[in-house]
């Protein structure tokens, strides 16, 4: 498996965050993708909502499972990712590039100091987790 | 995210015996291809090689290729093992023909159903093949039953087993043997020796499409992984994992034991009055017949569900506010592209057209009761 590109950072729970000025673009890691085999619909909030740190807000829907999306930062949504509605493939097949979930204004970028960097991601999916 | 251990595929209960995961004689095979591998009633087995809907959808316009090893294979043979499947089986096996294949069920007193199983009768014995997960339930049912000197055999792990499945299948078959093969009727198979190996070639399926199933000794695994490996080469088919196999027999309504069928469940409500001869004597005949004559209580139907979300098993299916009925398998058809599932709901609500609703995380989404099966393939003759 190729390596998680070093230009981001990323949470335990296999999402990924990168930061331009004060927005954050965020989606899931190959790793995460792959697991969830393919990937059939992505339900996120419209933009303009606010989402919370820690908490859920949208959903992966893949042939395998139902898996909750969650955003170690807080803010606003203030684009989503619309090609995900008719190509949700696009996810597993390139979920660091043009598979992308949201971009969040944020209201604090320090919970992001707190995730692991690709290296330290690498290592921990290479340990199976 | 959390991602869930949990497979699409649980099986129902893991036993090989004893904690080891069994490789199939086709491992080698998987690896090379890039299968994800899982877990899957004991066994190692390819979930996908490069994703489930290509897989689906390749399979429904060309051929794929499946490893079903894992899949029980059990030999009886010897006075009395006639009888004990005559006990055993929802159908006659009396009047099966050497030659001939015959899916049933094994049930039990109360008339829930142990196992969905396919009974061939070769010359001097009959093979069950049931499914893996099931495979020690069975053997030990079929032994606790045996009177006399019937002599169970389980060559599952002795043999392998794969399927092609798809409309390109045949003539594939027809290319590469003689036209005997190529002219196995359903539920029908030919067995002989290859180069002094045993074959036997079954016209079963479980993807909605036409195709074959294959047994050889589990010897000839390397041989065949090189024989399927060039066939992948030469464009005949591809490789697909138990995530196809799945999605697949969804679309074409055949039910998978733990999910449709189980033991608190009975032939008649799973829709499967037609694999049950109330006519015969056999374990659980008694209750499938006061079930036959009062009217099952519930019913298996298919849902079309609106929207991009997947009824997942055990999600609650309403009428209004009042709980009808609970779903058993769901996905999104790559075919149909659209979500199908299949439920057990009241009988009351369960014709054709009725509208329900189903709680998928939270949110009531609407359903309709549809014909089964979801998918019918066409004609023969539709593809040049």
């Amino acid at each position: 498996m190729s390596s998680n590109p070093k230009d981001r950072t990323y949470s335990k729970t296999h999402e990924w965050f990168q930061v331009n000025d004060n927005i954050v673009t965020m989606g899931i890691t190959q790793y995460a993708a792959d697991e969830l085999t393919d990937i059939t619909f992505v339900d996120l909030p419209p933009v303009g909502s606010t989402i919370e740190p820690g908490r859920a807000f949208g959903e992966i829907e893949s042939v395998k499972t139902t898996s909750e999306l969650l955003s170690a930062i807080g803010g606003e949504i203030v684009e989503v990712n619309t090609a995900l509605v008719d190509q949700p493939e696009l996810v597993n097949n390139d979920p660091f590039g043009v598979g992308w979930m949201v971009r969040i204004q944020a209201a604090d970028l320090s919970p992001l100091d707190h995730l692991l960097d690709s290296r330290a991601y690498d290592e921990m999916i290479g340990r199976d987790m | 995210m959390p991602i869930s251990r949990r497979f699409v595929l649980p099986s129902p209960t893991v036993h090989n015996g004893n904690n080891q995961v069994l490789k199939t004689p086709l491992y080698n095979f998987h690896v090379q291809y890039g299968a994800k591998m899982v877990d899957f009633s004991g066994w190692e087995m390819p979930l996908l090689y490069t994703g489930i809907v290509d897989e689906h959808l390749y399979t429904r316009q060309a051929a794929s290729l499946f490893d079903i090893s894992h899949m029980g294979r059990i030999e009886m043979r010897g006075p009395g093992s006639d009888d004990l499947l005559e006990r055993v089986c929802t159908r006659r096996i009396a009047d099966m023909h050497v030659g001939q294949s015959r899916y049933c069920h094994i049930c039990n007193e109360q008339g829930g159903i142990i196992d969905d199983v396919i009974i061939s009768r070769f010359d001097d014995h009959c093979l069950v093949v049931c499914n893996g997960g099931n495979r020690l339930t069975v053997k030990e049912w079929l032994s606790s039953h045996a009177t006399g000197q019937v002599r169970i055999t389980d060559t599952t792990e002795s043999t392998l087993m794969i399927a092609l499945q798809g409309p390109d299948t045949m003539s594939f078959i027809r290319r590469i043997t003689h036209d005997e093969l190529g002219d196995i009727k359903r539920y029908h198979f030919s067995s002989g020796e290859l180069m002094g190996m045993p074959y036997t070639v079954f016209r079963c399926g479980y993807t909605g499409e036409d195709g074959v199933e294959v047994i050889l000794p589990a010897m000839a695994g390397q041989l065949l992984g090189g024989f399927l490996a060039q066939g992948v080469t030469d464009n005949r088919f591809k490789p697909a994992g138990l995530g196809a196999r799945d999605t697949l027999r969804l679309e074409a309504a055949m039910p998978l034991y733990g999910h449709e069928l189980h033991t608190q469940v009975d032939s008649i409500s799973a829709g499967m009055a037609w694999c049950v001869d109330l006519e015969k004597d056999f374990i659980g005949v008694e209750a499938i017949r006061a079930i036959a004559r009062k009217g099952p209580n519930i019913r298996l139907v298919g849902l079309r569900i609106e929207g991009r979300r997947i009824a997942r098993p055990n999600a609650v299916v309403f009428d209004g506010n009042q709980k009808v009925g609970e779903i058993t398998s769901g996905t999104f058809s790559p075919t149909l592209q659209h979500c199908i599932a299949l439920a057990y709901v009241r009988c009351d609500y369960s014709t054709v057209g009725q509208k329900l609703a189903v709680e998928i995380s939270g949110k009531r989404t609407e359903a309709v009761i549809v014909q089964l099966p979801f998918y019918k393939r066409p004609k023969q003759d539709a593809k040049p």
